[in-house]
């Protein structure tokens, strides 16, 4: 079985600071990671090769340091890994950014193709669920658990809103998981150290067969109006009542506002 | 000259310090308090290679160096001392002497389960009679066949009541002082051998410290490891590499406390202000930080010194010697700071304070150190 795994570097950070003038992140002095629900799906492609001996192959669409990222999954224990940087590919949206990574993926074979729900930098969930359209691929967003037969077929759990569906899905498909789905791994110590030697594959826009005009910031219809930080809210008072009491305090306290 | 991390480094350090953080950290309180040993966490660091770093992959290990070793025990230690002793005396007193001085069938027998963490290593030199004067060995091995058979009690042997595998060091000719002392590879299942008392510490009280008894204790001969009556000279090689590892928890232990302190004079409000505004601790925090950091080059010097195959025990014992008695400043002083409160086991320098005084007494006391430097300064 082949399995490819999307995944980005992110600012570490859940409290990101925005410059205010210009509108954009401030990443200087900010560690990089491998974005969370990303590396939950890592771990799955892993736990496959673990009982499977499935191939795992990483990708990353970014700067030419997201490399940073791709050594880190060696060092987890990935077998291929891939960065697709061209100059051509910044200021991608989620559209064109999809378009890229699902131009590069048409290059390669695989069974799984595994994203991470969202990145914690941008918090869209658009990219996994528009590379499986490009690539007019079946898709489960939200994955929570997944079983796999040891033939063709994966048996999907999938968090929605006030519950979970099950899902049986054929590969090649496309599943992109939730932070929580897998605890990942520590880098191993021989990992680590074997790394750095390996060969991250750099892809260009030479490598892979694409349109320019629908690359980077000319290929983005996405226009950012403005980015702002929000206010600072005074903190909330917690009451651990029950739920008679809890509506009482509701009531008393939007009287006391006048709300009602 | 270069003092920037590698990559492989940095990436290292990212991963032992998630692992200390979130896999030792929290038990190192209840370590302590109850005195267990943590062997689950030997369990989980076992498959990730931690327990053979600078063993070669064709024994096992995971093929890296003394740099990267010498970074986890600091980091283990920071978070907890007696995991940071485990490895430590596991890796420097018992698998790298098998890989320095075992033949190729003793380093097939032993490394692999040694740096896979199946096996736990100890090391027994230390007697209740022989401690600095570790010439002074009573413990004796008598040829009988193909066995030697070993009499005697060693003591204060870290790893003792865990361990399956230990390096023995034994009299074989008793007239010839240091020339007639030999090293055994002895196995716990071994007839004739056992694990005597359990020590009650002041620190690292998660560690199990124990005597060993040998009462007519077969050793097969091919366990005899380096040369016959060689083995005074290889223990005292094998200090100097254990040293790194004493060296590398004392500074965890140091930079442990720092941390704690740094977070605590922040929070800490007295007369108005959070006491890090005063300059009384300021000043001392400077000279804390400064001696934390001249004691990391120290250690970072040896290991490199020591990967590269150069001589490095004078470097070892100045690393031991200065990164253990600033773990004892910066523990005593980290406690002064937290006031009543440091003095109480509600918070961790209480524990780093224990902690921090044995790194200046075992495997060569501040005064052997000491010895070892004004020896190659004198010669």
């Amino acid at each position: 079985m082949n399995i490819v795994v999307c995944i980005k570097q992110v600012p570490d950070t859940t409290e990101i600071k925005i410059n205010p003038t210009t509108g954009t992140l401030i990443r200087e002095g900010v560690p990089s990671i491998i974005n969370p629900d990303d590396k939950a799906g890592l771990e799955l492609a892993l736990s496959l090769k673990d009982s499977f001996n499935a191939h795992v192959t990483v990708i990353t669409m970014g700067p030419p340091q997201a490399e940073d990222v791709l050594r880190e999954a060696y060092a987890m224990g990935v077998d291929r890994a891939i960065l697709l940087t061209d100059r051509k590919f910044a200021g991608a949206d989620t559209l064109a950014t999809s378009y890229a990574l699902a131009s590069a993926l048409r290059k390669m074979e695989f069974d799984l193709l595994i994203t991470g729900r969202q990145a914690i930098d941008g918090d869209t969930a658009q990219v996994g669920p528009q590379i499986a359209e490009h690539l007019d691929l079946p898709q489960v967003s939200y994955l929570e658990h997944l079983e796999f037969d040891g033939k063709n077929t994966f048996t999907v759990k999938r968090r929605i809103e006030d519950g979970y569906e099950m899902l049986q899905v054929d590969g090649p498909c496309v599943v992109t998981v939730l932070s929580g789905a897998y605890k990942p791994r520590y880098m191993s110590v021989r990992g680590i150290v074997e790394a750095f030697p390996k060969t991250v594959e750099v892809w260009g826009f030479e490598q892979i067969d694409v349109e320019e005009a629908r690359l980077g910031l000319k290929g983005s219809p996405t226009r950012v109006h403005k980015a702002f930080s929000r206010g600072v809210k005074a903190p909330g008072q917690l009451y651990e009542v029950d739920a008679t009491e809890a509506a009482g305090i509701i009531l008393s306290k939007l009287k006391e506002k006048f709300i009602i | 000259m270069d003092f920037s991390l590698t990559k492989t480094e940095t990436l290292f350090l990212q991963m032992i310090r998630d692992f200390a953080e979130k896999e030792v950290k929290p038990l190192a309180a209840e370590v302590d308090e109850q005195e267990r040993f943590p062997i689950e966490t030997v369990k989980k660091m076992a498959p990730l290679g931690i327990m053979g770093i600078p063993i070669p992959v064709q024994y096992g290990g995971a093929g890296g160096n003394n740099m990267l070793y010498s970074m986890a025990v600091e980091e283990l230690s920071a978070a907890c001392a007696t995991t940071g002793v485990i490895v430590s005396a596991h890796t420097s007193l018992c698998a790298v002497p098998i890989l320095e001085y075992g033949n190729e069938e003793q380093k097939q027998k032993y490394l692999p389960k040694l740096a896979s963490g199946e096996w736990l290593g100890a090391f027994g030199l230390t007697e209740p009679n022989a401690g600095t004067d570790a010439s002074s060995q009573q413990t004796v091995a008598v040829e009988s066949g193909d066995n030697y058979i070993l009499n005697g009690t060693k003591i204060f042997i870290t790893n003792s009541e865990y361990a399956d595998v230990y390096i023995v060091l034994a009299m074989t000719d008793k007239s010839q002082g240091t020339r007639g002392i030999t090293a055994f590879i002895v196995e716990k299942d071994y007839p004739g051998f056992s694990v005597g008392k359990k020590e009650k510490k002041l620190g690292i009280r998660g560690s199990a410290t124990c005597e060993l008894i040998m009462e007519n204790c077969v050793v097969p001969k091919e366990n005899m490891l380096g040369k016959l009556n060689k083995g005074f000279s290889l223990a005292m090689k094998t200090l100097d590499g254990g040293r790194i590892g004493i060296a590398a928890q004392a500074l965890g232990i140091a930079q442990g406390a720092i941390n704690e302190t740094v977070k605590y004079v922040k929070e800490r409000k007295q007369f108005g202000k959070p006491i890090s505004a005063f300059q009384n601790t300021q000043f001392q925090l400077a000279d804390l930080q400064t001696r934390i950091i001249a004691s990391r080059l120290l250690v970072h010097q040896a290991a490199f010194k020591k990967d590269r195959g150069e001589p490095f025990s004078v470097e070892a014992a100045m690393a031991k010697l200065y990164a253990s008695e600033t773990a004892m400043e910066v523990t005593n002083k980290a406690i002064q700071f937290h006031g009543g409160y440091g003095y109480t086991r509600d918070y961790p320098v209480e524990r780093m304070f224990r902690d921090a005084k044995i790194t200046e007494i075992y495997e060569g006391t501040s005064e052997v150190q000491r010895m070892v430097i004004a020896g190659a300064l004198l010669r």
